[in-house]
């Protein structure tokens, strides 16, 4: 069996909503070359997701709710996928290039000596079964042009919100077939000893709309209490709680930052976009207070629409962004949220 | 013990890099850096082996202008650094690159811990990383945020990880592949005498015969470098009171459907 497979990826046994841009994705690719769209669900839930998988355009699936797939485990996970591959030989692997698919057709890739294209933004299948697909190198200041030849698999991970997925059909069925694990947990190495979940934030990656905060968050009018180490930092901090937060919540969005806020404290790294945090490409990206440099471009700049909110009207920001607020972010940043409640009828 | 650490050097961040009329890839006249990743990697090997008691070895893959990052490194207070070039050699075929990787760590022999950076920003990828820990069959703990414990002695390792949903702590066993995150450390600036050290420091070159391998033909290849595309930079400025600015504001995103 050809086939082209998707891998599914879940967390806490449900699928990650990006998932389904990689099945649109698949189904472009399968289409082409003829050959069936396969989804692939490891872990809790993997039959429950496998059925959604379908009315979003997978054919079959491979799943295997094993116990040592609970949590991803490099080790499990890539042993079971290069099984797979190795016994259905796709023509192609994709994931949505998340830190999990990174590594985990990286590893299969490897294991197959196999072809691998990371993170690309668009592809074509071209007649001769091979894929050309475009990707941004040097931190994303120029594009390539990759391409994978025909022989064998081609393990391609996908930049998220970069493909549509296919409008679900929900009397759509899909053929599941359970599979064995491909490790038992005694020849697996790692262990999980705890996990400390990110509260109450949405993830940067898959967030349709980021509020960032930058080096003006430290401007905060608020008066620091007394007796705290550090004056800005106390302002910076209140102010992502209590007024980049606000405006991110009445946008059902993320909560970014620029790196010279991360390295000044204001904010954990979790939060940095840019050069050497993550990149971003929400439909709206709403920068306060941050100057722009070009490492921080290199994290945003795919966003779709692009609003600089920055007391200093020199700043390079304004250069990339659609729509430019000179002024004040405590006092611009609680008028939109206003605004927003009042329009959005929240 | 025995610490690998790779790195490459990149145009500097601040580097407007482009593509000329030719297709080549340039930077102008800035200044090539250590890999951004890579200096939170090379500060972590330092302090590993200073507490293992062993040594730490930087490797690059490619050509001679990454003599640049491995001098830094050494200048850093790495103890000793290699680079592996050969005409056969494509170091942005990641499959050639983790081949090679892992040839040159078994070639240096009694490794226990290798650690990367989280990516290499020129070829805009980590999954060379992933690849190396595989074809060594050696254990992968990737977006590593905290080395917790290491045992030389039992071949453990206990570190955090930085993940989308938060922080996983893991044990695993050594020999292990790490990439790490900017968390991790504070990367050291090079000493003046560490500069003037490695200034002087000669650096050997391995090549594919010295490793004794052949590379099979790569799958992939990059067919062309491209420019962005010019971004609509029509900037529209929206004036007034704060209240003003954030009505006028919400009519445009209105207008836009991002809302």
């Amino acid at each position: 069996m050809s086939a082209v497979f998707v891998w599914i990826e879940t967390f806490n046994g449900a699928a990650l909503p990006t998932s389904w841009e990689a099945l649109g994705a698949g189904k472009l690719l399968a289409d082409k070359l003829s050959v069936p769209l396969t989804a692939l669900v490891f872990g809790d839930g993997a039959t429950a997701v496998a059925q959604t998988a379908g009315q979003y355009g997978a054919q079959n699936a491979l799943v295997c709710e094993d116990a040592t797939l609970k949590e991803f485990r490099l080790e499990a996970y890539a042993a079971l996928l290069t099984k797979l591959v190795q016994e259905h030989t796709p023509r192609a692997v994709l994931a949505i290039a998340t830190g999990r698919g990174r590594e985990l057709l990286a590893a299969s890739a490897a294991d197959t000596n196999s072809g691998m294209i990371a993170e690309i933004s668009s592809m074509e299948a071209n007649d001769d079964g091979s894929v050309t697909a475009v990707r941004p190198v040097y931190a994303g200041k120029i594009l390539s042009d990759a391409a994978i030849d025909a022989a064998g698999t081609q393990f391609i991970t996908l930049r998220g919100r970069a493909f549509r997925p296919n409008t679900p059909d929900a009397s759509a069925s899909i053929a599941v077939t359970t599979v064995a694990p491909a490790l038992s947990e005694d020849q697996i190495a790692t262990k999980v000893e705890s996990f400390e979940a990110e509260t109450g934030t949405i993830n940067l990656t898959d967030a349709a709309i980021i509020v960032s905060g930058g080096r003006g968050m430290a401007n905060n009018p608020k008066d620091a209490p007394a007796g705290v180490a550090d004056a800005a930092v106390w302002k910076a901090q209140d102010g992502y709680a209590n007024t980049l937060q606000p405006l991110a919540d009445v946008l059902g969005g993320a909560v970014g930052a620029s790196r010279a806020a991360v390295d000044a404290g204001y904010i954990p790294y979790a939060h940095q976009v840019g050069q050497t945090g993550k990149t971003v490409a929400p439909d709206l990206y709403i920068a306060c207070g941050i100057s722009g440099a070009i490492q921080h471009q290199a994290g945003m700049r795919t966003s779709k629409v692009i609003v600089a909110i920055n007391k200093d009207k020199e700043s390079p920001i304004f250069k990339m962004a659609r729509y430019g607020l000179v002024g004040d972010l405590y006092q611009i940043v609680p008028a939109l949220t206003a605004e927003l409640k009042k329009r959005l009828g929240k | 013990m025995q610490v690998v650490v790779f790195t490459r050097s990149t145009p500097d961040t601040a580097a407007k890099v482009e593509v000329g009329a030719n297709g080549a890839v340039s930077w102008g006249d800035a200044a090539l850096v250590v890999n951004p990743w890579d200096e939170y990697a090379l500060e972590e090997a330092i302090l590993q082996a200073k507490a293992g008691g062993g040594k730490a070895t930087v490797i690059a893959l490619g050509g001679e202008l990454h003599n640049d990052a491995l001098k830094h490194s050494l200048a850093m207070g790495l103890d000793e650094a290699i680079r592996i070039e050969d005409p056969a050699l494509d170091p942005t075929d990641s499959l050639a690159y983790a081949t090679a990787a892992a040839a040159a760590i078994n070639k240096i022999g009694g490794v226990n811990l290798v650690i990367c950076g989280k990516e290499s920003v020129d070829v805009g990828t980590d999954q060379h990383i992933y690849q190396t820990a595989r074809k060594l069959g050696w254990t992968m703990l990737s977006y590593v945020s905290k080395i917790l414990a290491v045992d030389y002695a039992a071949g453990t390792i206990k570190v955090e990880r930085l993940l989308e949903q938060g922080k996983q702590v893991v044990t695993s066993k050594l020999p292990a592949v790490i990439s790490v995150m900017k968390d991790i450390n504070e990367p050291r600036y090079p000493s003046f005498i560490g500069i003037r050290k490695a200034s002087k420091a000669v650096i050997p070159v391995w090549s594919l015969g010295d490793l004794g391998l052949t590379l099979p033909a790569a799958h992939t290849k990059v067919a062309a470098y491209r420019n962005l595309p010019v971004r609509d930079t029509q900037v529209e400025m929206i004036e007034g009171t704060p209240e003003e600015q954030a009505a006028k504001l919400v009519d445009r995103l209105l207008q836009e459907k991002v809302l």
